[in-house]
C-alpha cells in the first residue's frame, strides 16, 4: 500500500518542531507500525536526510518504550495494543497518517517523536516499593497464603508498562491511571499494608510536583491504555489517599 | 590450570558456597560508604545487584541505554522462573535442579556454579514474594507451578505470561528504594562505550549520554557488567532491538576473556518470519509446550497442499498428523529441551513438511488441551453429559486464563485465531549461553570487572533450560555478587575516590572519540541496517541451528570482509551531538561484526556437537548430538589479540565429581 505520512520533526528539546509530509510506498499489511517507520527511515537515509527518531526496544508490547500519537490516539486506532504491536493491516491504501509524540507538559519532547518520561520513574522512586531488604533473610514464600482473587487483581494492576499513553490520552494530562496502578498492586497485597499510608501520600505528592493535571473522570485513559488498566484503580487510590490523610 | 583459575572453593559440593561465604573478607559498613561501584545494565542481574549493593552500603551508579531501568530486556521474559522449592511434593531438590541444569547444558557447565544456583534458587522466590511480586496462585492461596522443558518436575513459578516483567519491576522497585535513599544514582539513556583500566584494574567507564551526545567519564572501585546477551548478532532474534554486546566486547578488548561464543540457544517456539521487512522475532513462551502439541502432516502432499492454501490443518485427520516429538522422544514428548525441539523442527521442515508459505513452520496445537480442560471443568461443574460446544467453551476459558496474553499477541501479529486453528511456530535465536568468562566469584579475567546475568557464560553450559535465565540473573544479582565482590573490595578501603582526570581516562576517552569520528566518516554507501542484516544472514545460514566446518570457514571469511566494508562505507546521517539512533546502532553493529567472526571461529574449533552447538560432522546415526568428552570437556575462553582471527584459545577443563557424564537422552 501507499501512504501519506505527516510526521512531527523537532531537532531537539530547545527547537521548535513542525509537521513534515512524506509519502511512502511498498508498505505491507504484515508490517508493524514501527517496521513501517523503519522503511521510511531507510528511504530518508538513502536520500541523505536524517531519519525520524522514536523510542522502541522490545517490539512486543511489554517494555513500554514505544509511544506515538497516531491520528490523534496514543498507540493508534487498535485497542489493547502498543504501537509496536499495531499492524499496518489496520490501515488502507492511500491513507494519510498523522504521527506525533505523546503530548503533555510533564513529558517534554527531546527530539522528533521521543519524549522524556522520567517523571514516571520519579513517582515510583517516591514510594513505589516495599521496604524489604534484598539480602535474602525473608520468610518462606508460602508462609502467608494470599487469596487468589486478590493476587490476580494485583497482577492486573501490575501489568502497567509505564508507557504514558494514559497521560497522552487525557485532556488534563493526568497521571492518575499510572500512579494508581502501582498503588493498587501493593494495596491489594498483604505485603503492601505496612507502608500503605506513606506510599500513597508520597507518590501522589510526587505526581503533583511533576506537573501532571487533575483527574476529571473522563475515562479516556482507560480506553487508550494498551494493557487494559482499569479505572477501578483510580477509585482505589482515591480511597487509599483519603484514608491515609485521615490517619495523618 | 593455566591462566584460568576458576577459584572453585574446596570441599564437598553442597558445602562449597556456605564455606566460601564464611571465608570471604568483609568490608565494614563504615568503609562501604567510601567505595563506589558501577553497575552497567539494569535488567534482572544488574537491577538486583545494584539494589543489594546499595543496601549493603556501597555507592552505586547504574547505567542503561533505555529511558528507564524498568525497560531492560528482562521485562520481556514470559514463561517463568525455576526454583527448587518442591512445593508440589514431586521429588524436587537442590540436587535435582543442579542435575537437570548440568544435563540440560549437555555437561558443559561448571558443577560448583550450578550447584550454588540451585542452592539459592528457593530464596529468590521468598525474596520476590516479600517485594510484592504477584506470582500466580492456586485457590488455596499458595503459589502455583508449571513445568518447563527438559525436566520431570513442576518447579516453575510464574506471573501469567509476564514473569520477567514482574520480576524486573520487583528489582526496579528495590532499586527505587535505594535511589530514594540516595544510595543509587541512575543514569538512563547512557551507553557504556569503554571500560577504563588503571594499574590493571577496572576503575571506571566511558559512557555516551544518548540525549546530548556528551562523552562522560565515570570512575569506581569496581565495575559490574550485567548487559545481557548478544543474540542480535543474528539480526533477527527474540531479543529487544537494542540488545547488544558492546559493553562485554569493550571489556573483552581490554583483557576479559570471552567464553564459548558459539553456544547460542535457538528457541523452538517463535512466530515464523513473515517477510524481508521483519525487524525482530516474537517468542511464544515455552510454557505453551505444557499444553500444546507439536506436529506436521505425515504426508508430503498434505504439507504441500497446506502451503498452497488448498487445505487447512483442521481438515487433517488425527492419523495423518505426525506428532514428531512425541514419536521420537516418548519420555519427554513435547517437553524435550529447546535445542532438541528446535533441531527436530528444522529436520521436518528441511524434509519438506513445513506448513507455511516459506516452508519454515510447524504447528503448535491446543485442540486436545482445550478438550481435556473442558471435560475436567464440565465434571467439576457437575455437567456429566456436556456437549462438544460446552466442553470447548469451558476448555478455551482455561487456556485463556493460562496463556491469554500470548494468544492475543499471536493473533495480533499473525492475524489468525489460535483458539480455532493451530499456531504456527519456528525456531529463532533467543539466548546466548556464551559470554564473558568469570570465575566462581563472577570476576572476569580483569581484576575488579565482574559479569552477571546473561552477559557471563557461567551456568548453562551448551544449552539453557527454560526458566533458568531469570533464576540465574536474580541469583547473581541478589545473592552471589554482593558477597563475592566484598572480597575484592576489602582491599580497597583505603584507596579513596578514583580520579577521572588520569592519563588512563584521557586515553580511553580519546579512543572512544576517535572511534565515533571514524564511524561518522564512512563513504556513505549503505545504512547500518544493511550491514546488520547481511551479518545476520551469514550467521543464520552458516552458524545457526546446524554447522559444518566448510560453512564456518566461509562465515569467517565473509564476516571479516563485511567488517572491512562496513568501516569503509557505512552511512550515518547527523552528528555525534544529540540523539543519533543510527550512530548508536552503528557502534553496536561494529562490535557484532567482530564477535560474529569469533563466534564462527569458536564453533569451528569445537569438533563435537553439544547442546545448542550442533556440528553436522558429529552426530549419531539417529541424528542426535555426538559429544566428545575426551577432547572437548572444556570451556573455550578467548583472549583478544587484535583481529578475531588472532584470538588465542585458553581452556578451562571441566571437572565432574558429582555427576556421571552420560549421553543426554530424552527418549
Ligand atoms: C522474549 C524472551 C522471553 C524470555 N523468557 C524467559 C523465561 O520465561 N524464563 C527465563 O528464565 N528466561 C527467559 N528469557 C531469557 C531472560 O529474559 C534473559 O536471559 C534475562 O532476562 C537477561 O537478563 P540480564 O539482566 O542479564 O540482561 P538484560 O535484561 O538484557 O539487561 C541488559 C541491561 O544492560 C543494559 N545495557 C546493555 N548494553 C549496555 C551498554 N553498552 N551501556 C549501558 N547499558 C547497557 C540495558 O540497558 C539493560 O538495562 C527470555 C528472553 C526473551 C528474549
Ligand atoms: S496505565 Fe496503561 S497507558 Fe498508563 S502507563 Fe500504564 S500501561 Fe501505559
Ligand atoms: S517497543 Fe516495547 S512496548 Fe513497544
Amino acid at each position: 500500500m501507499k501512504l501519506s505520512l505527516k510526521v512531527w520533526r523537532q531537532k531537539d528539546a530547545k527547537s521548535k518542531g513542525a509537521m513534515v509530509d512524506y509519502s511512502l510506498e511498498g508498505v505491507e499489511g504484515d508490517m508493524s507500525f514501527l517496521e513501517m517507520l523503519d522503511v521510511l527511515n531507510e528511504q530518508l537515509i538513502d536520500n541523505g536526510e536524517e531519519p525520524v527518531v522514536f523510542d522502541h526496544d522490545c517490539r512486543e508490547g511489554i517494555c513500554g518504550s514505544c509511544s506515538l500519537q497516531i491520528n490523534g490516539e496514543p498507540h493508534g486506532p487498535d485497542r489493547l495494543v502498543t504501537t509496536c504491536q499495531l499492524h499496518m493491516r489496520k490501515f488502507n491504501d492511500g491513507d494519510t497518517i498523522v504521527i506525533e509524540p505523546f503530548r503533555a507538559k510533564s513529558f517534554p519532547v527531546l527530539k522528533d517523536l521521543i519524549v522524556d518520561r522520567s517523571a514516571f520513574d520519579r513517582i515510583q522512586q517516591a514510594g513505589g516499593y516495599i521496604s524489604v531488604n534484598t539480602s535474602g533473610n525473608t520468610v518462606d514464600a508460602n508462609a502467608t497464603p494470599i487469596d487468589k482473587h486478590a493476587a490476580d487483581e494485583a497482577m492486573d494492576a501490575a501489568t502497567c508498562i509505564g508507557c504514558g499513553a494514559c497521560v497522552a490520552a487525557c485532556k488534563n494530562a493526568s497521571a492518575m491511571l499510572f500512579t494508581s496502578a502501582k498503588v493498587s498492586q501493593y494495596a491489594l497485597l498483604p505485603q503492601g499494608q505496612v507502608e500503605a499510608t506513606q506510599r500513597v501520600q508520597s507518590m501522589v505528592r510526587q505526581m503533583d510536583l511533576e506537573g501532571f493535571g487533575n483527574c476529571t473522570n473522563t475515562g479516556a485513559c482507560e480506553i487508550e491504555c494498551p494493557k487494559g488498566i482499569s479505572l477501578e484503580n483510580i477509585a482505589r487510590m482515591n480511597r487509599e489517599y483519603f484514608s491515609a490523610n485521615l490517619k495523618g | 590450570m593455566g591462566i584460568l583459575d576458576s577459584k572453585v572453593p574446596a570441599g564437598p559440593l553442597a558445602e562449597k558456597w556456605t564455606n566460601h561465604k564464611n571465608n570471604i573478607d568483609l568490608v565494614n559498613p563504615a568503609n562501604k560508604r567510601n567505595i563506589d561501584i558501577i553497575v552497567v545494565g539494569t535488567g534482572l542481574a544488574g537491577g538486583s545487584a545494584a539494589a543489594t549493593l546499595a543496601e549493603l552500603g556501597y555507592n552505586v551508579k547504574t547505567f542503561c541505554y533505555q529511558d528507564s531501568p524498568r525497560r531492560a530486556h528482562s521485562i520481556a521474559a514470559q514463561g517463568g522462573i525455576n526454583a527448587a522449592k518442591n512445593y508440589q511434593g514431586d521429588g524436587d531438590s537442590n540436587y535435582r535442579l543442579f542435575y537437570d541444569t548440568v544435563k540440560g547444558g549437555d555437561y558443559r557447565s561448571r558443577e560448583a556454579n550450578v550447584y550454588r544456583l540451585a542452592e539459592v534458587s528457593a530464596n529468590i522466590i521468598d525474596q520476590c514474594v516479600a517485594q510484592g511480586v504477584p506470582f500466580a496462585r492456586e485457590y488455596g492461596g499458595l503459589l502455583d507451578n508449571r513445568s518447563f522443558g527438559g525436566v520431570l518436575v513442576s518447579r516453575t513459578f510464574y506471573a501469567k505470561g509476564q514473569t520477567g516483567q514482574q520480576l524486573l519491576l520487583g528489582a526496579y522497585s528495590a532499586m527505587n528504594r535505594q535511589i530514594n535513599r540516595g544510595k543509587i544514582k541512575s543514569f538512563t539513556r547512557h551507553e557504556m562505550m569503554d571500560l577504563v583500566k588503571v594499574d590493571g584494574k577496572a576503575r571506571g567507564i566511558i559512557a555516551r549520554n544518548l540525549v546530548t551526545g556528551e562523552i562522560e567519564r565515570h570512575s569506581a572501585h569496581a565495575v559490574v557488567l550485567a548487559t545481557g546477551g548478544y543474540g542480535n548478532v543474528f539480526f533477527l532474534s527474540t531479543n529487544a532491538m537494542g540488545s547488544n554486546v558492546m559493553a562485554a566486547w569493550r571489556a573483552h578488548r581490554k583483557g576479559a576473556f570471552f567464553a564459548n561464543p558459539c553456544y547460542t540457544q535457538i528457541h523452538p517456539t517463535c512466530i515464523p518470519v513473515s517477510g524481508e521487512h521483519q525487524s525482530k522475532l516474537t517468542l511464544m513462551s515455552e510454557s505453551l509446550r505444557n499444553d500444546g502439541r507439536i506436529w506436521v502432516p505425515k504426508r508430503l502432499e498434505d504439507a504441500k497442499a497446506i502451503r498452497e492454501g488448498k487445505m487447512t490443518p483442521l481438515q487433517l485427520k488425527e492419523e495423518d498428523r505426525d506428532y514428531y516429538l512425541e514419536r521420537r522422544y516418548p519420555a519427554f514428548g513435547n517437553l524435550v529441551p529447546r535445542d532438541v525441539a528446535s533441531r527436530a523442527a528444522k529436520e521436518r521442515c528441511d524434509a519438506g513438511f513445513g506448513v507455511n508459505k516459506t516452508g519454515e513452520a510447524v504447528y503448535l496445537d491446543f485442540a486436545s488441551a482445550i478438550e481435556r480442560y473442558g471435560k475436567e471443568k464440565a465434571l467439576i461443574a457437575g455437567l456429566n453429559n456436556a456437549d462438544k460446544n460446552t466442553i470447548t467453551t469451558l476448555g478455551k476459558a482455561v487456556v485463556e486464563a493460562k496463556y491469554g496474553n500470548l494468544f492475543q499477541m499471536y493473533e495480533k501479529i499473525v492475524d489468525e485465531n489460535p483458539y480455532e486453528t493451530p499456531m504456527m511456530i519456528y525456531p529463532a535465536v533467543h539466548y546466548t549461553m556464551g559470554g564473558l568468562w568469570v570465575d566462581y566469584n563472577l570476576q572476569t579475567t580483569i581484576a575488579g570487572c565482574y559479569a552477571a546475568g546473561e552477559a557471563n557464560f557461567s551456568d548453562h553450559g551448551a544449552n539453557r533450560l527454560g526458566a533458568s535465565a531469570l533464576m540465574q540473573g536474580l541469583a547473581d544479582g541478589y545473592f552471589v555478587l554482593p558477597y563475592t565482590i566484598g572480597n575484592y573490595l576489602s582491599k580497597d578501603i583505603r584507596t579513596g575516590p578514583i580520579p577521572t582526570d588520569s592519563a588512563e581516562f584521557d586515553e580511553a576517552e580519546k579512543e572512544v572519540r576517535d572511534r565515533l569520528s571514524k564511524l561518522m566518516s564512512g563513504s556513505g554507501l549503505h545504512s547500518v541496517d544493511y550491514y546488520h542484516k547481511k551479518l545476520g544472514k551469514i550467521m543464520w545460514n552458516k552458524c545457526g541451528m546446524s554447522r559444518n566446518a566448510e560453512h564456518l570457514q566461509e562465515a569467517i571469511d565473509e564476516i571479516s570482509a563485511l567488517r572491512a566494508d562496513f568501516w569503509e562505507n557505512v552511512k550515518i546521517p547527523g552528528s555525534i551531538e544529540g540523539i543519533n539512533q543510527e550512530l548508536e546502532k552503528a557502534g553496536r553493529v561494529a562490535d557484532f561484526l567482530e564477535l560474529g567472526e569469533l563466534f564462527a571461529k569458536d564453533a569451528l574449533t569445537r569438533n563435537e556437537s553439544c547442546g545448542g552447538h550442533f556440528r553436522e560432522e558429529y552426530q549419531t546415526p539417529e541424528g542426535e548430538a555426538l559429544r566428545d568428552d575426551k577432547n572437548f570437556k572444556f570451556v573455550s575462553a578467548w583472549e583478544y589479540k587484535g583481529a578475531p582471527k588472532d584470538a588465542v584459545l585458553h581452556k578451562e577443563e571441566l571437572i565432574y565429581e558429582n555427576i556421571e557424564l552420560k549421553t543426554r537422552s530424552y527418549k
